[in-house]
């Protein structure tokens, strides 16, 4: 038997009880509260708050350096927080050592015992519990099953290829069916082919024992197949918490909209404001930007305006309403990606602006070629406005 | 290109090698000789070698050097693994590079400034508490302890900081408590560097002549201290034939020891290089 049916049952309930961070009755099931983690003067976490909520798959997202790993031990165990609590499941966690708190981590590098089978390594967290032999044999045999490596129960950790490793890190940590499960950079040591795969993998597992997971990643796609919830880190801070479809579509910053896929950062000024709608005058861009929403803030303020390349249309005629949204250029750079082309469309302001546009159908010589003239505009609706 | 490597460096490489083993080769060639003189060539026998086994002043000696081998190297063992052990994951503390500097002094130490110093120490002690009283075969012991314990310290922390730290931590953080996962993580896993020291240690104990010389007592006698005193009265094709046996014995721990560091070695670059893919 894999997993218990009883808990099976309650963890598809609550797994499908969407969106538990949108329920204010909802209570965390891991809190951080005003955490500061300070190497000497440095502070690699600053002041985080944040609540996650038990069966989410929540992804610490950020460039290395941002403290997203610190966030992560401080959760384990390895470091205890400068000022601020750590609540697991309503307890609080300060002066809990590691080995006594109900989680358990995957290591980057994977930190597989080198004199032990995988069979000792997988058992090794339910041996130090006084769990009975026959208990572990069994637990063992069925994680084992769960990561699909009962084959190579006998091998050492240097008999087995990255991705095998992996699996058996994962079995070992989930054996002991801890409250959370952490991950640091779960898939940073596989191959990209192996990498897409594992990703889904991962989540299946999660769906069918209903750990709570909280991941460390720098990959934003990592972060998006996988994650309930991400939140974007940077020098200490969380930039921005969403899940990823909040996270594209409305970045709160310029650095939340870098981060997560591309996007043309296109600096203006504020220049009508009404209920419904906005004007941004942009010198960059070379016209004047209609939002087709209200924008926080008043008169001649900077802002800047956020295109995803996907959502901008290129074209070799001006298109027929050109006031507003429609800036003009030359075909500087090509990348023939196969399924899309990108485009690099030098504005006569000097800007770039990157568009990509699917090959949706098969063309018998390139669209466009370099130092073409063309037209680059957009919905209303497609731009998100930023204030930082 | 290559004809400058043919001649110059290989005879340097030649003439190196013929200046360091020659000499070796001499003994052990000489050791087989029939004739009791020890330069002039009569035939070969190994009766130097029979009657090495029966000279009782040798063999006692011969016991004397292995028992206090085995015992300092064990002690060494047991001293230099802690240090090794804070040298590499005690992190920074205040007067670490005074820690570990006093442990690296006794690799640098003239022989005969640590023997007489021991020596001092010794006859302090035991006008003082009297122990040890006299001394011989603990004395010795005691002294070899100290600048093996050196050599093991090394050893293990240059072990250690080649480990990933994440293997501990995994260990912990299943619920091992810290002295349960260095016995069982962290000890096996550098057991290679623990077997390495050992024969080291022995070794060096085997080898050493000056300090033994110093804090040696009656009835102590070492085997290197009956090889120098005997080959002051006059050099035995005997000493030829001890010299070849441990000549033998040397290499042969020493290359063990060298193979246990290399397959560790290479265990550990393969680890780290499947990780990469």
């Amino acid at each position: 038997m894999l997993v218990s049916e009883a808990v099976l049952e309650h963890v598809h309930e609550d797994v499908h009880k969407t969106q538990p961070w949108n329920n204010p009755d909802a209570v965390p099931y891991i809190r951080f509260e005003n955490v500061t983690k300070k190497f000497g003067d440095f502070y690699a976490v600053d002041d985080v708050s944040l609540d996650i909520y038990r069966h989410e798959l929540f992804a610490l997202l950020g460039g290395s350096g941002c403290g997203k790993t610190t966030l992560l031990r401080m959760l384990a165990g390895f470091e205890e927080p400068t000022s601020g609590k750590i609540y697991i499941d309503g307890v609080d966690m300060a002066g809990v050592p590691a080995y006594e708190r109900p989680t358990n981590m995957m290591f980057q590098s994977y930190a597989l015992f080198p004199h032990m089978s995988v069979e000792q390594n997988v058992a090794f967290g339910l041996v130090q519990d006084g769990v009975s032999r026959s208990e572990i044999k069994e637990l063992v045999a069925e994680m084992l099953g769960l990561v699909q490596m009962s084959k190579f129960a006998k091998r050492k950790p240097h008999q087995l290829s990255g991705g095998q490793r992996q699996r058996v890190a994962l079995a070992r940590s989930l054996v002991k069916r801890p409250k959370v499960l952490l991950l640091d950079e779960p898939l940073g040591a596989l191959d990209k082919k192996l990498r897409e795969q594992t990703q889904f993998e991962l989540v299946n597992i999660q769906e069918k024992v209903g750990t709570t997971f909280v991941m460390v990643t720098h990959d934003q796609e990592e972060a998006m197949t996988m994650a309930s919830r991400i939140a974007v880190m940077n020098e200490g801070v969380i930039n921005q918490i969403g899940t990823p479809f909040e996270l594209y579509e409305y970045p709160n910053s310029r650095y939340t909209a870098n981060f997560l896929g591309q996007v043309n950062l296109i600096e203006g000024v504020l220049v009508d404001d009404d209920e419904k709608y906005a004007v941004i005058k942009s010198e960059e861009a070379g016209c004047d930007i209609y939002i087709d929403h209200a924008v926080q803030g008043h008169q001649s303020m900077t802002f800047w305006v956020a295109l995803r390349p996907e959502r901008l249309r290129i074209t070799k005629q001006a298109p027929s309403e050109t006031k507003y949204n429609c800036v003009s250029g030359k075909v500087e750079e090509i990348g023939y990606l196969g399924g899309i082309s990108t485009y690099h469309v030098r504005l006569e302001s000097g800007k770039r602006i990157k568009v990509t546009e699917p090959n949706s159908t098969r063309q018998i010589e390139p669209r466009y070629t370099w130092e073409d003239p063309v037209w680059v505009s957009w919905e209303a609706g497609a731009a998100s406005v930023l204030n930082k | 290109m290559s004809s400058k490597r043919s001649t110059f460096l290989i005879s340097a490489l030649v003439f190196g090698f013929a200046f360091l083993y020659v000499p070796i080769l001499l003994v052990i060639i000489y050791s087989f000789n029939e004739g009791k003189l020890v330069t002039v060539w009569a035939g070969f026998s190994t009766k130097w070698y029979v009657s090495l086994f029966s000279n009782d002043g040798m063999i006692d000696a011969a016991w004397n050097s292995l028992r206090i081998g085995v015992m300092s190297a064990t002690l060494a063992l047991a001293l230099g693994t802690p240090a090794g052990l804070v040298m590499s994951r005690f992190g920074r503390f205040k007067g670490r590079t005074l820690f570990s500097g006093m442990i690296a002094a006794p690799l640098v130490m003239p022989e005969v400034i640590t023997g007489l110093s021991l020596l001092l120490l010794f006859v302090t002690l035991e006008q003082m508490i009297g122990w040890p009283a006299g001394r011989g075969l603990s004395t010795i012991t005691i002294a070899h302890t100290t600048f093996c314990a050196a050599y093991v310290a090394v050893v293990v922390q240059s072990r250690l900081s080649g480990m990933d730290t994440s293997v501990e931590e995994a260990a912990m953080d299943l619920g091992a408590k810290p002295a349960k996962i260095f016995f069982v993580i962290t000890l096996p896993m550098i057991l290679p560097a623990l077997l390495a020291g050992w024969l080291l240690s022995f070794t060096l104990s085997l080898d050493d002549l000056v300090i033994a010389s110093f804090v040696a007592g009656p009835g102590s006698t070492t085997l290197p201290m009956k090889v120098f005193s005997s080959v002051r009265l006059g050099v035995s094709p005997e000493i030829n034939a001890l010299a070849t046996l441990i000549i033998l014995a040397v290499s042969v721990m020493i290359i063990i020891a060298s193979l246990m560091i290399l397959r560790s070695e290479r265990m550990r670059s393969r680890a780290s290089a499947d990780a990469q893919h």
